[in-house]
């Protein structure tokens, strides 16, 4: 017979990231069945209440916690360790925090400036309904602005983006994943040298993947602008995209740009393409679907450059038998997952950092449940195809958390294909991840377009 | 033409990070300095009106404009007048403080005021005849804020008083307050007894014509410059005007003793006996300046916050002379004698018109000697003066705080911030009797209700501009 512990805790705020760890964390506790740590929003509230759990009366500014255990001393304990981790989260919040106060919105903190001198950029990864303030506050303020929160409405993207070029800013989203700026890595950012290649993204996983390459190539950049998804849209019109373009064109360390993108919508292409004629820099396009994959990209990069074309490091597996099914590609990143459908050519996708997978969930790139889940139902005969993606604030030991599911596939006849995304100086260490995943079973490829190759290729053999 | 080249791609970056403290890591890790923003969502149900009032393209110039005529005013002490003739104020009506109401909702000490104003008009012969009068609207209510003008506590002005005149010598509107009283049993707090009816008769027939005569003397008195000098000696301008009235009293002696001899001694006795003398200058001073700063179309800068001891009201400069209410709440502070919280009256008053102003609670840093009323703890009163930055549009140029090292005050409240941060306005008051007559029970900090600036939020993003092309259907 097991026993719930319900609590609303008002004023107590953490963000769902942090809260998702806590509650892994408790859920891991011997005892524990059920834990929801969670701000008490409508979807979170929701989320309690179809466990089960009887609800208090709680708003989106307090702490939801719902835990169910095997009894009240299981429950105690886990309240106990809730406590901890919870302070534990106030004190790293409290030393990044100003020597008397901490700043409630970007724009104090951005009048207050960073360290001894002048704030240069923010980040954004608020929930969506209110980054436009935020992003706001920094473009007023003068900052370029990096937005990873998703969920932002168009129009509001667009008032944004043209408040920021009257102002001379940049906005970088938003659902913008990766920026390199001054060698700063923001949101999901590999470990890059500094080099010559800028880079324009309106992809993030797309841009780390050209640039992990040419990383693994010897090749550095300069800066990574991300421009958000939608930035080539017709409703946005390229407006971030133009403008990252003639920043780097300005920008004496940028010697050649790489424009990475799905492909854009006609008039778009066409006010992009005449922009990038009139740049003084050489730019190389990677446009998705018009016959060019990433690998390609970044080899047309590294021949512009002069440099000869590596063979990309991969980790092969033993052959297996060929496979009779479907390829079922578990990915985690947007623009991989479209890159591997293209160059596979057929087989059943599913990219589960999008919005629909995302809500009230931490990223596939940090919680890797989800496609554990979706491993575990690939069936005999088909072959699994996933990415990895490596970097900063991504999953510190991707490797581990897939490894038994991988290893499990496997011994039962499904072959894993794993496009390992990094760089050799990434926190998680590229060759550690590879021979992890390749112990597990798995062929691993640091470029996603081989890989994706591969895995059709263990089909194409039965067919 | 904005330059190609982007600020952001030359020299070390500096990032403020809001939302998921996983990319803060990040950039620890990365050792890249960092500022994070302790983000926490806004007050339920108003994120749609934020966005939508800071979608508005003439925001932030309206703000600028509005906050600059706010903090660039000059006001002047240029005299003293009787209400009527200053106000036009018509036999037979009355001003209160805060936002409009009426006898049927007025609280013990607004009843107890007017009661009493309606006796020294000589329109009642006792309590029971005036309170008549004022429940079958024979004495018609108007609030001071709708006539240039404002009361501290119950804010009662009746057209025979003497009001201060400040005129703003940069952008030439003119505000006045009454005179005041002194502590204690005063009909500010709705104290109507014979003594209060006689003070106010002294300061009919003597103060006020001495004033006149000394001011008209001695030229318009710069109470801007005299208000900054007052902040660096330990005034906050609401609760403590010890300095203040200090200065005011050097300033005004010798032309007193010089225009009106006779009673110059009794005149500075008085006004040097009343820590509170120069409130109602500070008041006038402070509403000319936040007049400065209405009617700016598209501006989300509170112009005015005053409380009429049933409800607390806000006006916004970009929403004209609508007022913006919720409930007054009872402040939380030191009582006198053997008073306690159940003898204390709802939040009431017009001298919010400081803290509109960047003075008062917002100015709490620069008044160690009243830190008994925020927990008695200096760092309480420097806690609360930087809380007000979180909110304020701006620092003030003139009105500096020694200890912040002669930081401006934090001023010119945003709606906006308000809804985002929660943070509502630190507010410092004196505590009214609840019951009509009791007079002032205590001193210290209340809370405005959050609805007062939610419901303005969403009267202006009703009024907002969307910009840009039509947006969807949210």
């Amino acid at each position: 017979m097991s026993a719930d512990l319900v609590e609303a805790r008002p004023g107590v705020y953490h963000d769902s990231v942090s809260l998702m760890r806590v509650s892994a964390a408790l859920a891991g506790l011997p005892g524990i069945e059920v834990a929801v740590v969670a701000m008490a929003t409508e979807l979170n509230l929701g989320l309690a209440a179809g466990l089960g759990f009887a609800l208090p009366e709680a708003g989106q500014g307090d702490l939801l916690v719902a835990l169910r255990g095997a009894g009240p001393a299981e429950l105690e304990a886990a309240r106990a360790e809730l406590d901890r981790l919870l302070a534990g989260l106030a004190v790293r919040t409290a030393q990044g925090r100003d020597e008397e106060r901490s700043a409630r919105t970007v724009r104090s903190a951005a009048l207050r400036g960073v360290g001894d001198g002048p704030a240069t950029l923010a980040l954004v990864s608020v929930p969506g309904p209110y980054a436009f303030a935020e992003a706001m506050d920094a473009i007023e303020a003068g900052l370029s602005v990096m937005i990873f929160s998703d969920n932002v409405p168009v129009e509001q993207e667009v008032l944004l983006k043209r408040r920021a070029a009257e102002l001379g800013t940049l906005v970088m989203g938003p659902d913008c994943g990766t920026a390199v700026i001054g060698g700063a890595g923001l949101g999901f950012a590999n470990v890059l040298r500094p080099g010559p290649v800028g880079v324009v993204a309106a992809s993030g996983t797309g841009a780390q993947q050209v640039t992990c390459l040419l990383d693994l190539a010897g090749v550095g950049v300069s800066h990574v602008l991300g421009v958000g998804g939608r930035d080539l849209s017709a409703e946005v019109a390229g407006l971030s995209t133009l403008r990252a373009l003639a920043a780097l064109d300005a920008d004496p360390a940028t010697e050649l740009i790489v424009l990475v993108s799905k492909p854009p919508v006609p008039e778009t292409a066409r006010a992009v393409r005449q922009a990038a004629r009139e740049l003084a820099t050489p730019v190389v396009t990677a446009l998705l679907g018009q016959g060019d994959d990433l690998t390609r990209a970044a080899e047309a990069v590294l021949r512009a450059l002069g440099i000869s074309v590596p063979e990309w490091p991969s980790w092969p597996a033993p052959a297996s038998p060929p496979g009779t099914g479907t390829l079922r590609g578990v990915y985690s990143g947007g623009t991989l997952c479209a890159e591997a459908e293209l160059v596979a050519g057929s087989g059943e996708f599913t990219d589960f950092g999008d919005d629909a997978y995302t809500r009230g969930r931490a990223h596939p790139m940090i919680d890797p449940s989800l496609r554990l889940d979706a491993l575990a139902r690939v069936p005999r005969g088909d072959v699994a195809l996933l990415d990895v993606v490596l970097g900063h604030a991504a999953d510190p030991d991707p490797a581990a958390g897939l490894a038994p599911g991988i290893a499990a596939a496997v011994a039962r006849g499904v072959p894993v294909v794993v496009a390992l995304v990094g760089s050799r100086d990434d926190p998680q260490g590229l060759t550690a991840q590879a021979e992890a995943l390749r112990a597990a079973g798995a062929s691993v490829f640091t470029s996603n377009a081989h890989a994706a190759g591969h895995a059709a290729s263990l089909l194409a053999g039965a067919r | 033409m904005i330059p190609a080249s982007l600020a952001a791609l030359t020299g070390e970056p500096r990032v403020v990070t809001a939302g998921a403290e996983v990319f803060g890591e990040a950039l620890d890790a990365q050792a890249v300095p960092r500022r994070a923003v302790d983000w926490r969502p806004p007050l339920p149900g108003t994120g749609e009106d934020v966005a939508r009032v800071l979608a508005d393209p003439r925001r932030h110039r309206a703000n600028e404009t509005a906050l600059g005529r706010m903090t660039s005013a000059r006001p002047h002490l240029v005299g003293v007048r009787r209400a009527g003739e200053a106000l036009d104020l018509p036999p037979g009506t009355f001003l209160h403080a805060g936002p409009p109401i009426g006898w049927e909702r007025a609280s013990g000490p607004l009843r107890g005021a007017l009661v009493g104003a309606a006796l020294l008009e000589g329109l009642a012969e006792n309590a029971e005849e005036a309170s008549r009068l004022l429940e079958t609207g024979r004495i018609r209510l108007e609030p001071c804020h709708g006539r240039g003008a404002v009361g501290p506590m119950a804010g009662v002005v009746s057209p025979s008083m003497w009001m201060f005149e400040v005129r703003d010598a940069e952008h030439g509107g003119t505000a006045h307050c009454s005179l005041n009283e002194g502590l204690g049993r005063v009909l500010r707090y709705g104290a109507y007894d014979a003594e209060v009816l006689r003070r106010l008769r002294w300061m009919d027939e003597v103060l006020g014509p001495a004033l006149r005569a000394t001011l008209a003397a001695t030229g318009p008195l710069d109470l801007g410059a005299l208000m900054a000098q007052a902040l660096q000696m330990g005034d906050e301008l609401h609760n403590r005007n010890r300095a203040a009235t200090s200065l005011l009293v050097r300033e005004l002696a010798c032309g007193l003793v010089e225009t009106a001899p006779l009673h110059a001694a009794e005149v500075l006795r008085f006004v040097g006996g009343n820590d509170h003398f120069f409130l109602n200058a500070a008041m006038a001073a402070c509403k000319v300046s936040a007049d400065a700063a209405r009617d700016v179309p598209g501006s989300s800068l509170v112009v005015a916050m005053a409380r009429n001891g049933t409800d607390f009201g806000v006006q916004v400069s970009g929403l004209g002379g609508r007022w913006f209410t919720g409930p007054a709440a009872v402040p939380d502070g030191l009582y006198l004698g053997a008073y306690g919280p159940r003898d204390a009256n709802p939040d009431i008053g017009d001298s919010t018109i400081t803290e509109t102003a960047g003075l008062g609670g917002f100015a709490m840093a620069a008044a160690p000697a009243i830190v008994r009323f925020v927990g008695g703890e200096v760092a309480a009163a420097t806690a609360a003066t930087l809380a007000m930055y979180e909110i304020t549009l701006a620092e003030h140029p003139v009105y500096r705080i020694p200890g912040l090292g002669f930081r401006g005050t934090p001023v010119g409240v945003d709606v906006t911030l308000v809804a985002r941060t929660g943070v509502l306005p630190v507010v410092n008051t004196g505590i009214a009797g609840r019951v009509a007559g009791t007079g002032q029970v205590g001193a210290g900090l209340v809370t405005p209700p959050a609805s007062a600036f939610t419901s303005a939020l969403a009267a202006l993003a009703k009024v907002a501009d969307a910009g840009g092309p039509p947006t969807s259907v949210a």
